[in-house]
């Protein structure tokens, strides 16, 4: 598989991670925050921190749309397929999140509602032309890089006026969320936790796909606002490993900038087109709750009026949901690396892949069940 | 976050759509957010959609550095 | 049979009919489908006597029994179908145990309106897959269930079969320091058959594995007789049958990716929706576990085999009381070969 295969090469990640531990300092702390899921993953599946000094420890950022998903929208998800009927077709990664009370969409299908897994927003659209005396939702999520997709096919549904499709849109942004993590207090009372997150986050592995979008320049303002250093990286493991050395050598010639390891695919400016039809079909939210964040400003997207006849929130009078997480769940602070995994209480035992109780371990990019599917043997090791 | 893999151009089947290929699968695509693509380019593919171009000459050049680094380091390792 | 069949006022429409309930009711309606379908297919003495059992000669010795339901979708895939699956899937049960497959019986549950074209290629596929593996079908069951009650059809088979004097075979054998081995290339049978589901729609080409491993078995007990532990590696693929006998044995596993095989057309599928091969299911293919000291000669018999022809050494057991499946990525990490939790479903993150 050309453009995955040669970034896999077992050979040169040994030489890279060689050269990794030549150049750190050892006085030095290496902590680098993965902002994506899809970097998890890669470490986690091809068991990259095997490979590193102990001097550098990776923390797993929020960059995993379903995980910061809030259990209140997929409630109201959850009571909108049930309740009007409809037809609602979501990527798969959605169907075994829990909302409230471990509610899922898997559940709700079960139970009799429609639900219908796709791979992709043109195929729930092409669902609704097929059936034309059905309502179909589509349950849209995801960063900057699903986002375009479905503002296509809002614009490819009022082109031909569709009248039984529309979009339940939980788009987030993800510049706002790295922000709200530079910006945790660090001067709170839980000064130890605090010291343990975000905050001492020395550098950060920036996004791969969503930098396909948005570009590199999106992220200045972490070296110049924050003064941590930022580097995209493809999500290949030795995408992730180089750009660890990028890291390493900025922060030991004391540098703070945003380099581009993801050449290949990732410019300065983005996607211009994409970049555009994005603001033709959505504006920016004031407010929008990311699970374990919290309310966070101008970090959502919400369909523009003109297209509100393809807007599920507003034709089915959508109710904002406030749902509560499970008490004994670390979701949050996992999310933002004040806790790894294996810290919070439930993982491992009352919250497994299973039955999971909080969004981190559904995913397969998400912290908890990238951690316990491929590193679990860690743990058992050392007990 | 954000699936997304590198596929080749086979075939343009009009403005907004085309069939890649990757390791012999093919699939078809909506090239709606990116103009003026030829067969052989390759691109990076997100639910459905091709999200960018993917340049031959910076995969290239990464490699070439991620090369160089690790020959070094490997040079370097005694024995 | 001529005389019998003047009973029946027009002959079935293979064609164009369908399933009809009356066809599940144990009147005419269903020993006309029997006898002009099933029967036609299957031919054999036991089926010819059409009693509602067969009698059967058994040798003396162990004897194995194993049953499986089969449901897929779609019917028809590349590379196979549900009629052939059905034979291979119970032949291949009763094979793990290192036994010789004797007899199958086969169960139907059809939905009313079913084609009966569909059925007829079904069922000749069964019977194909049968006269190939050299198992009758011996006695069976027809039942029709109203329409939107089933998928079309549902096949349930059973086989019996005799193992060979000296073999032990059981997933509590594996011991540290056994050899495990892979008979070929993984995740074929269920990139098949997703490949073609609603909505899923991508041109791979990729055919089901689906085969009768029996004489792939055979082969190998005659050559090692103390293999420990065969599985397939059939639903949540190798990963599910590894950690089965890790549990079982109270054993761990440690794999090296690089050896494992995956052709390119499975591995990119996997790449599009975010699935691991690993845990695909496979139709045609098994696992063995043996004494190291027994390994090449294994290797040897199995690369013999025109089913195992890609036969490759993946890994050995190891003491752990954790049961861990441990893998040493292509990489030069190591992760875990985790359970598979629920079904993989394709993602976009």
């Amino acid at each position: 598989m050309k453009y995955l295969d040669e970034f896999r090469d077992g050979r040169l990640a040994q030489g890279l991670a060689a050269r990794i531990r030549r150049e750190i300092e050892p006085d030095r702390r290496y902590a680098l925050m993965e902002f994506c899921g899809g970097h998890t993953h890669a470490i986690c599946r091809y068991g990259i921190e095997d490979l590193l000094p102990a001097e550098v420890r990776l923390i797993h950022g929020p960059g995993c749309p379903v995980c910061v998903l809030p259990s209140g929208r997929l409630q109201a998800a959850i009571d909108l397929v049930e309740r009007e009927r409809v037809i609602l077709c979501s990527y798969g990664d959605l169907l075994r999140v829990p909302g409230a009370q471990g509610d899922t969409l898997l559940k709700a299908k079960a139970r009799g509602a429609d639900v219908r897994m796709v791979y992709s927003v043109s195929d729930a659209l092409e669902i609704a032309r097929a059936q034309p005396d059905r309502s179909v939702v589509f349950f849209a999520i995801g960063f900057e890089t699903t986002t375009p997709p479905t503002a296509v096919v809002l614009r490819q549904a009022r082109r031909e006026e569709l009248g039984n499709f529309s979009v339940y849109c939980n788009h987030v942004l993800t510049p706002p969320a790295l922000r709200a993590l530079l910006a945790t207090d660090f001067s709170s009372p839980h000064q130890e936790a605090a010291t343990r997150g975000a905050g001492v986050v020395n550098g950060f592995i920036g996004p791969a796909h969503v930098s396909t979008i948005i570009g590199t320049r999106a992220y200045e303002f972490v070296a110049t606002e924050y003064r941590r250093p930022l580097v995209i990286a493809g999500f290949e493991p030795l995408d992730v490993l180089q750009s660890i050395l990028m890291l390493v050598r900025q922060l030991n010639a004391g540098e703070v900038r945003v380099e581009n390891e993801y050449t290949r695919a990732v410019g300065a400016e983005g996607n211009r087109k994409a970049q555009q039809l994005m603001e033709e079909v959505f504006e920016i939210r004031p407010s929008f709750e990311w699970r374990g964040l919290g309310e966070l400003p101008n970090s959502a997207l919400a369909i523009r009026p003109e297209f509100a006849d393809w807007d599920a929130e507003r034709r089915f009078a959508v109710p904002a949901i406030q749902a509560s997480d499970h008490k004994a769940c670390a979701c949050g602070e996992v999310l933002r690396g004040v806790k790894r995994p294996e810290e919070c209480k439930v993982f491992a035992t009352a919250c497994t892949p299973d039955h999971p109780l909080g969004s981190c371990m559904v995913s397969a990019e998400g912290a908890c069940a990238a951690h316990y599917h491929y590193g679990r043997f860690r743990q058992a090791v050392a007990s | 976050m954000c699936l997304a893999i590198p596929a080749q151009v086979t075939e343009l089947i009009d403005p907004e759509h085309a069939v890649v290929d990757m390791g012999g699968v093919r699939k078809t695509i909506s090239t709606a957010l990116v103009d003026d693509l030829q067969i052989g380019d390759y691109v990076i593919v997100h639910v459905g959609y091709a999200l960018n171009r993917l340049d031959p000459e910076e995969a290239a050049e990464t490699l070439r550095l991620i090369a160089e680094f690790s020959e070094m380091a490997n040079d370097e390792i005694p024995g | 049979m001529s005389s019998r069949r003047e009973a029946y006022a027009r002959k079935l429409d293979l064609a164009r009919g369908c399933v009809e309930i009356g066809h599940g009711g144990g009147g005419r309606a269903m020993a006309q489908l029997i006898e002009e379908l099933f029967l036609a297919a299957f031919d054999n003495d036991w089926l010819r006597a059409q009693d509602d059992c067969a009698r059967l000669t058994v040798p003396t010795g162990r004897l194995v029994m194993a049953t499986d339901s089969h449901v897929v979708s779609p019917l028809f895939f590349p590379g196979g179908d549900i009629g052939c699956l059905s034979v291979h899937g119970t032949l291949n049960d009763v094979a793990m145990a290192g036994a010789r497959p004797l007899y199958l019986a086969a169960g139907f549950i059809l939905e009313e309106g079913f084609p009966l074209a569909d059925l007829k290629r079904i069922v000749e596929s069964m019977a194909r897959a049968a006269r190939d593996a050299e198992v009758p079908i011996v006695t069976g069951d027809t039942k029709v269930v109203e329409r939107g009650k089933g998928d079309g059809v549902f096949i349930t088979t059973t086989g019996i079969g005799v193992i060979p004097a000296g073999v032990d075979i059981s997933a509590n054998r594996a011991r540290p320091g056994d050899a495990v081995l892979l008979s070929g290339s993984l995740g074929e049978h269920g990139m098949a058959v997703l490949a073609q589901r609603e909505n899923l729609s991508f041109d791979a080409p990729i055919e089901s594995d689906s085969a009768a491993l029996h004489g792939l078995v055979a082969t190998m007990v005659t050559a090692v007789p103390d293999i420990h532990c065969l599985r397939d590696p059939t639903r949540g693929g190798l990963s599910s049958a590894l950690n089965e006998i890790a549990r079982q044995s109270g054993v761990g596993m440690r794999l090296r990716e690089a050896a494992i095989p995956v052709k390119e057309p499975v591995r990119a599928l996997c790449e599009f929706l975010g699935l691991d091969p690993l845990y695909v299911a496979n139709e045609g293919k098994l696992l063995a576990i043996c004494p190291a000291e027994a390994a090449d000669t294994l290797l040897a018999a199995m690369r013999a085999h025109p089913l195992g022809r890609e036969a490759t050494l993946i890994g050995e057991v190891v003491a752990d009381p954790h049961g861990f499946v441990e893998m040493e990525t292509v990489f030069g990490g190591r992760r875990l070969v985790d359970w598979l939790s629920g079904e993989q479903l394709p993602r976009i993150c």
